[in-house]
């Protein structure tokens, strides 16, 4: 019973920072906007099949290369146009919205996790394990990533699952390398050396010391990075070697629509117009987030 | 100071070690280069002929530190296709890259420094939050969808500039700025909340009580300070732009060896992938080292025996 209120005074003072911050960014400009933004990407790719359920892989060799509907001899029938065989633009635009959210989604996760967990390990323990992992994460930061992306993708075989892979495997020292600074400073706070003086054990000390001081950049650097993976898979995709066909995805749409950028200059342009935005939202968004949870960055100072 | 560069320098004897050691055996992840070098109706006597030629048949770490060995002299033998030394493969398209990157880079910062320094004096006027609104946009932005709609604008719609090729200063225009205007926009960022930072400094109010002019301020003795963190990230970024040549290059159909290694993965060209990966690897770290070393020299609050990150 004790124990339960004691859980519970320790955790109103987070609850309160946690409702603070959320207070901050909506009142923050730059995070209110591309916070709807993310929201309507989202939610957009969520739910678009109840209202627009044209396939995005039925090719109609009648209406090739038709112009968006804004465009001299577009239709209403394919808002955003048809390409070179035939295929509703919006209709991959939308499905290939999925495609970047997930490989976006699931790379943070996958690779936060990991080099957070690194990051404590070589932080909080310091000594032998930090210096290899550190010097593994170096390996890492020098290879040159995309052509590591590339090679593994070669090997492996393009999937939406190895694509993921390989850039959480890219990507996770920039997390470590974070955490660990951050954990280096917080192993010398008070707190966490009283914790340590009545005899916690290690593991909840860095369980309930140590990792909720730590989140704040994480969350900001998980932000920021999502950006980047989406460009990165749109990237591979644009090569040739992301998600494999018949999937939609941005990348490919974009690479496809390069040949025929004299005629149906639309084809190119409309992914790429996809991508900024959703990159935008996430910036603006990450931007927000930082100036939240960084009190140093708080309006009053500087 | 000894002490700390003697550091340094065998952390990067062990990232080229590790470097060396992944893409050497990439190679035996991705199944038998051989089979692909015959063709596909040679007998088995024949791929074991080239097997044993090629010393396939050794040991894995004799194989490795044969290859190591070559390396270290300059040999990467050769191309499984084309035949020629993969030495002078890359000697023919590593200054292509070379000078991309090194374009790309100078662009970006001669535009972001004066423009983040502007703004970060003007805090908070127009120019201020148009030019940080705009490198929002320059941050969010493919830089392959930008090389693209670079050409539709300026080669398709108007031809003030070539589609493609390696040649003058016409040619490089257009793959630089793609390559640069995500670091441009970084770096505009970056030097901003620097100077922001640097700016409010109690040194600061010393030398504008002294009654120096605003522009000695902010050009000396602000900017001085401001540009020490800008150096360790624009040497960063200097890898990482070598590894963007990659998408570029095949947009702008440039010469460089980001072209030339894509093809290579895709041919499973074993020597030339890792020649060049090697190679890309080399000069990160090393100008990773040089900015080290400098960044310990610009600051001097800096103790060597701290940096163990």
């Amino acid at each position: 019973m004790i124990r339960a209120m004691d859980r519970l005074r320790l955790r109103l003072p987070r609850l309160d920072r946690f409702l603070e911050t959320l207070g901050d960014l909506a009142r923050h400009r730059s995070a209110a906007i591309g916070g709807s933004m993310m929201a309507a990407i989202i939610l957009t790719s969520l739910v678009f099949p109840l209202f627009y359920s044209v396939d995005p892989v039925a090719n109609d060799l009648l209406v090739r290369f038709l112009p968006p509907v804004w465009l001299e001899g577009g239709s209403w029938e394919h808002l955003l146009g048809t390409d070179n065989i035939g295929r509703d633009v919006l209709a991959r635009i939308l499905h290939g919205s999925r495609i970047s959210l997930l490989v976006g989604v699931s790379t943070v996760l996958v690779a936060a996790t990991a080099g957070v967990l690194l990051g404590l390990v070589a932080g909080y323990f310091g000594g032998r394990l930090d210096d290899v992992i550190m010097r593994v994460g170096d390996v890492f930061l020098a290879y040159p990533f995309m052509l590591l992306t590339i090679s593994v993708i070669a090997v492996l075989g393009p999937s939406i699952f190895n694509l993921i892979l390989v850039l959480a495997l890219s990507d996770w020292v920039t997390y470590a390398r974070t955490v660990r600074g951050s954990v280096l400073s917080v192993k010398q706070a008070e707190f966490v050396q009283a914790a340590r003086a009545i005899g916690t054990s290690r593991a909840v000390i860095i369980w309930r010391h140590v990792l909720p001081n730590i989140l704040s950049p994480v969350l900001v650097l998980g932000t920021v990075r999502t950006a980047n993976y989406i460009i990165w898979e749109s990237g591979l995709s644009f090569l040739g070697m992301g998600v494999p066909p018949p999937t939609p995805t941005w990348g490919r749409m974009l690479a496809e629509g390069r040949v025929y950028l004299i005629d149906s200059w639309w084809l190119a342009t409309i992914p790429g117009v996809a991508i900024m935005l959703t990159i935008l939202a996430i910036n603006l968004f990450g931007d927000g987030l930082r100036d939240a949870l960084d009190p140093r960055l708080k309006p009053t100072s500087g | 100071m000894l002490q700390y560069t003697l550091t340094r320098l065998s952390h990067m004897i062990f990232v080229m070690f590790g470097i060396s050691l992944i893409s050497f055996f990439f190679i035996h992840l991705s199944g038998d280069p051989v089979g692909l070098m015959l063709p596909p109706d040679a007998t088995k006597a024949q791929v074991e002929e080239l097997r044993q030629e090629l010393g396939f048949n050794d040991p894995l770490p004799e194989q490795y530190l044969r290859f190591v060995t070559r390396a270290i002299r300059g040999d990467f033998g050769r191309s499984i296709y084309s035949h020629e030394p993969v030495v002078a493969m890359i000697k023919d398209r590593l200054p292509a890259s070379l000078e991309l990157a090194v374009a790309a880079m100078i662009i970006s910062l001669l535009v972001a420094i004066p423009v983040g320094v502007f703004s970060a004096v003007k805090r908070g006027s127009l120019l201020d939050t148009g030019s940080m609104f705009l490198a929002l946009f320059g941050l969010s932005m493919p830089h392959f969808w930008l090389g693209i709609m670079m050409i539709l604008l300026f080669s398709v719609r108007w031809g003030w500039l070539p589609t493609s090729g390696r040649g003058g200063i016409e040619h490089l225009i257009m793959p630089a700025l793609a390559l640069g205007l995500s670091l441009m926009a970084m770096f505009a960022r970056l030097t901003r909340s620097v100077m922001l930072e640097v700016l409010s400094l109690d040194y600061i109010r010393t030398a504008r009580a002294k009654g120096l002019l605003e522009a000695v301020v902010v050009g000396k003795h602000a900017l001085k300070n401001a540009l020490i963190p800008l150096v360790t990230v624009a040497g960063l970024q200097f890898g990482f732009l070598l590894g963007g040549t990659v998408i570029i290059e095949t947009v702008f159909a440039w010469p460089g060896l980001g072209r030339l290694v894509v093809k290579a993965i895709l041919d499973r060209d074993y020597p030339v992938v890792q020649a060049s990966v090697l190679m890309m690897a080399v000069i990160f770290v090393a100008v990773n080292f040089v900015v080290d070393l400098l960044y310990a020299y610009l600051d001097p609050q800096i103790t060597y025996r701290r940096e163990k990150a």
